[in-house]
């Protein structure tokens, strides 16, 4: 990890500046299952945040190594996110990354997504890898650097504050012709750690591919997720959190609500538009911050609900 | 026509077969390759063969390439994502991280059917006949 030089250290508060008064994005309010949406800065997000009993923040996509339109640098918009995350007024207890961290699984790769990620004000970040994280090795590089080693197939959970996390694997062991794939065991493994919980523990499950298909002709989905869901349903408030496409997407099944986040590299098409999914070139130069960002969700006591705040990097 | 009418009846029936393989080797669905798979069964070193499969928009294509046994194959990713050539059954050795314009060639010496895909985004398949 590089520190600032001090003569740098204008241009980024002046950034940081810049980026709050720019810094338009949307809160989302989850209640029941329903998603309310308020612009950030109007004030709102104050009132919602004196509320809440703790925040975290999800970034996903860094994609390490890339270096191409519309992004020549990656780095420097990773650092920016985190530099948005950190300049919240209320501090996130911890960070998921949802994955593809780096472009091509390599240590140097990984080696600067340590670094940048030590820029967090965070305590803790938990990750799950993208399939560009496992090419190679599957993942044995990334789950030594970033696993929580709870069980070989690297898939985890822990309690926060009354609400369960579950950080599954869905970009290994992948079938010719088929999409993500969580598999029997992690599959046995999920039903086992929700067994013993109430119906009213808040959950939040989070993995790289999305876990409900999104858009499976480019790969959007999961082939057993329906399986997981199943497991899930019992359960008064859901919340899934994927990463992969590089955009946001939202879907309400009963009492489970799915997310995609945007990427902190580069956004991708919407589903189906053009000839297949991959960085968008053609973004404006300037206007590619409008694309990228970071989710903050916070979490409100007793009520079940999870504030999920969206932030362009703007 | 005129030519036909007047050449000999053998003639006639050689150029007839010809078209006839011609044709196949649209229906076969290998337009692209027949040429090259044509010229490799008239060439003296087999081995030295080359086709190529482009890997475009998370597809390969051809999609399927048939060619004579002793042809090297070669993939070259023309996508801003990476691509790992995988083949199902491990019948030949996995490419590493394909990334932009980074190639991988197998030379395929047995007859048989490869099928293969990217260990990244599965849905994308392909299959290679050896003949």
């Amino acid at each position: 990890m590089q520190d600032n030089p001090d003569n740098q250290a204008g241009d980024r508060r002046q950034f940081l500046k810049c980026m709050a008064w720019a810094g338009a994005g949307t809160l989302w309010l989850m209640k029941g299952g329903v998603l309310r949406a308020q612009p950030l800065g109007d004030g709102a997000t104050t009132a919602s945040t004196a509320d809440a009993s703790f925040s975290f923040a999800q970034i996903s996509d860094s994609h390490i190594g890339f270096h191409k339109e519309p992004n020549m640098d990656v780095v420097g918009t990773l650092r920016a996110s985190v530099a948005l995350v950190n300049a919240q007024a209320a501090r996130p207890d911890f960070l998921l990354h949802t994955g593809d961290l780096t472009h091509l699984s390599k240590p140097e790769e990984f080696d600067t997504l340590a670094g940048v990620m030590q820029e967090s004000h965070a305590r803790k970040v938990f990750y799950v890898p993208g399939e560009h994280d496992v090419i190679g090795d599957n993942g044995a590089e990334f789950f030594r650097r970033f696993g929580e080693r709870q069980h070989a197939g690297g898939w985890y959970s822990f309690d926060h504050r009354g609400v369960h996390f579950v950080g599954l694997i869905n970009v290994l062991n992948l079938k010719a012709g088929g999409l993500g794939s969580l598999g029997a065991e992690q599959l046995a493994w999920l039903k086992k750690d929700l067994a013993g919980l109430s119906a009213e523990t808040p959950l939040v499950v989070f993995a790289h591919m999305p876990l409900w298909p999104l858009y499976p002709p480019w790969g959007w989905g999961t082939d057993d997720s329906a399986e997981a869901m199943s497991l899930l349903r019992r359960f008064g408030s859901v919340s899934v959190l994927n990463g992969h496409i590089h955009q946001i997407q939202q879907q309400v099944e009963g009492n489970i609500t799915f997310y995609t986040a945007r990427s902190t590299a580069y956004p991708q098409p919407k589903p189906g538009v053009g000839p297949g999914p991959g960085p968008m070139k053609e973004v404006a130069p300037g206007a590619l911050h409008r694309y990228l960002g970071i989710r903050d969700v916070r979490h409100v006591q007793g009520r079940q609900v999870l504030a999920v705040t969206e932030e362009v990097l703007s | 026509m005129k030519a036909i009418a007047h050449g000999s009846a053998r003639l006639r029936v050689a150029r007839w077969r010809l078209g006839v393989l011609l044709v196949m080797g649209v229906v076969c669905g290998v337009i692209a390759a027949s040429p090259a798979a044509m010229a490799a069964r008239t060439s003296a070193s087999k081995a030295m063969h080359t086709q190529q499969i482009e890997i475009r928009n998370f597809a390969f294509a051809p999609a399927t390439l048939t060619v004579p046994a002793g042809t090297r194959v070669v993939w070259t990713n023309q996508d801003e994502e990476p691509h790992v050539i995988t083949s199902a059954g491990s019948l030949f050795a996995s490419s590493k991280g394909l990334d932009t314009s980074d190639s991988y060639a197998v030379t395929f010496s047995k007859p048989g059917t490869y099928a293969y895909y990217c260990s990244i985004h599965p849905m994308m398949v392909g299959t290679i006949i050896v003949q």
